[in-house]
């Protein structure tokens, strides 16, 4: 299993993590360090709990066993009102979205920076406007969330968890379902928004293109643990038979057919 | 045997599951009515919905169980040559017991259910994990202006619904069946008092609650998928109609002895 040498300090670090949903154990104590302004792209087979480890990351799970820290506080020992302030630190793109129904486009944006308070209305209404005209949906604020494909409605999320400059983003699975022009431009969003304020990323993806040109890091969850983290380029061009098989999409399914 | 004892048992531990849920659901709504400031605007949203939009149920409902009653009152009472007793009949009928229950049966089906579904979709959308990953807590935003606004509205509703009952009580009484006016209105001022309305309008109140609480519990507590939506929905009516009808019974005996 490669290793990587610690550079930065980390930024959030996850020791010995489980999480069994039902009867079955999806995760099977994960260790990782994603250090401070680093990309880090988790991939991973469908269903096996990279969701699930993302959701860790801001304590919307809580671990059966082991320690989630973020900074310096262990996010599996507090409640869930402890967990808010450290949440205005945090943005997370949901897989689907997740808008709330009940407001606009444009509220729907606006939500976090009307939550931070002491923002005035006209500021808020020109950062929506800047926000949308970024992912590419300018004008869209009086639309409603129903009225919205899935990949626009995956960029105004997008635009809603970046919109207060956490200083980690979350996102799961950023381009499937996009087309590749928009998919490729959402990827550049995400290395700009590392570049240029300083954020730190984890993207969970099975998406390799995203995964090369974004991540700084790689990491493969594998069987609830993480098999291994690297370059992009040393994983991408690993000989490690579970790796190269994922990597480049090769099944062990039988040749039988129906 | 052993099967229908362990069904049995298991609808037990539900049932003490669902009690345990509601209360802390309860203290949880308590504790974050004084620790946030409370959002008008979410709760006069709530309030258009869940008050002022069923008004036109609760006058229906009120006025034909009054006007209903008031009949077969009449029907009874008028070989015993008491027609104008029907007045304080309705009017204490309508006041502790048909008000009340009637409009909570009403609001359980049109707002309880749509309570449940819209916090079960919000679930299993996510959204109810956006909420916390924008660092709101859920049960501050979503459930505390429910709960205001419910415990607002339901004792003006019962209130409404009482004087729509008693109105078409009247109507029904005096102008279809001929009952002397003047008497059938001296005996109901006489014979009914504050304290019934005072007994409506406290039920109303705690029957809100219930309503609340079940609806929103169901919404919160509902399995992932389409089916668990709809679950949510049907569960969290019947589940409310009972817990009102039996809370009622309770009701019943002790607002009149404290009252």
């Amino acid at each position: 299993m490669p290793t990587y040498e610690t550079q930065a300090a980390p930024l959030v670090r996850l020791v010995g993590v489980e999480k069994k949903l039902g009867r079955q154990k999806v995760l099977r104590g994960v260790d990782l360090e994603i250090r401070q302004g680093e990309k880090m792209v988790i991939i991973g087979r469908s269903g096996g709990g990279k969701s699930v480890l993302l959701k860790h990351i801001i304590a919307l799970m809580q671990p059966d066993a082991g320690e989630v820290w973020f900074r310096d506080k262990d996010l599996a020992r507090l409640n869930e009102e402890q967990l808010v302030p450290l949440r205005k630190e945090t943005g997370m793109l949901f897989q689907n979205g997740a808008l709330f129904d009940s407001l606009t486009v444009g509220e729907n944006v606006a939500f976090p920076l009307r939550e931070k308070g002491g923002i005035g209305e006209a500021e808020i209404q020109s950062e929506v406007e800047r926000a949308l005209k970024i992912v590419d949906l300018p004008r869209q604020e009086h639309k409603w969330p129903s009225e919205l494909s899935g990949g626009m409605r995956k960029r105004v999320a997008l635009a809603r968890a970046a919109i207060a400059k956490p200083a980690l983003m979350l996102y799961d699975e950023p381009t499937s379902g996009l087309d590749p022009v928009v998919a490729d431009s959402i990827n550049k969003l995400m290395v700009r928004l590392g570049h240029e304020l300083k954020m730190t990323s984890v993207i969970v993806t099975h998406d390799m293109v995203s995964a090369r040109e974004v991540g700084d890091r790689i990491a493969m969850l594998h069987e609830g643990r993480i098999y291994c983290v690297d370059a992009p380029k040393v994983v991408l061009e690993s000989e490690d038979p579970i790796v190269k098989r994922f990597v480049n999409g090769i099944s062990d399914a039988s040749d039988a057919i129906f | 045997m052993t099967r229908y004892a362990q069904q049995l048992g298991a609808r037990f531990i539900g049932m003490l599951q669902m009690g345990g849920q509601l209360v802390f659901l309860f203290q949880d709504i308590v504790r974050c009515l004084f620790r946030y400031p409370i959002r008008f605007r979410l709760l006069v949203r709530q309030i258009d919905f869940i008050g002022a939009k069923s008004v036109p149920v609760v006058i229906i409902t009120g006025g034909f169980i009054g006007a209903v009653f008031a009949a077969q009152c009449e029907f009874q009472f008028r070989s015993l040559g008491m027609s104008s007793a029907v007045g304080p009949v309705v009017a204490i009928a309508m006041c502790r017991e048909l008000g009340p229950v009637l409009c909570a049966l009403m609001i359980a089906g049109r707002v309880g259910s749509a309570m449940a579904a819209e916090l079960a979709t919000m679930k299993i959308t996510e959204q109810i994990d956006a909420l916390r990953a924008l660092a709101v807590y859920p049960t501050e935003y979503l459930i505390v202006p429910r709960f205001l606004a419910m415990i607002i509205s339901l004792p003006i509703l019962v209130g409404l619904a009482i004087t729509c009952g008693v109105g078409a009580g009247y109507f029904v009484a005096v102008h279809i069946l001929a009952v002397p006016g003047v008497y059938y209105w001296n005996n109901t001022e006489k014979f009914t008092h504050d304290k019934d309305i005072w007994i409506g309008v406290v039920k109303g109140f705690f029957f809100g609650l219930i309503i609340l609480l079940v609806g929103c519990n169901k919404g919160l507590q509902s399995s992932q998928g389409a089916e668990g939506v709809g679950l949510a929905t049907t569960e969290s009516v019947v589940d409310a109609f009972i817990i009102v009808l039996i809370a009622n019974f309770f009701f019943t005996f002790l607002l009149n002895a404290i009252l």
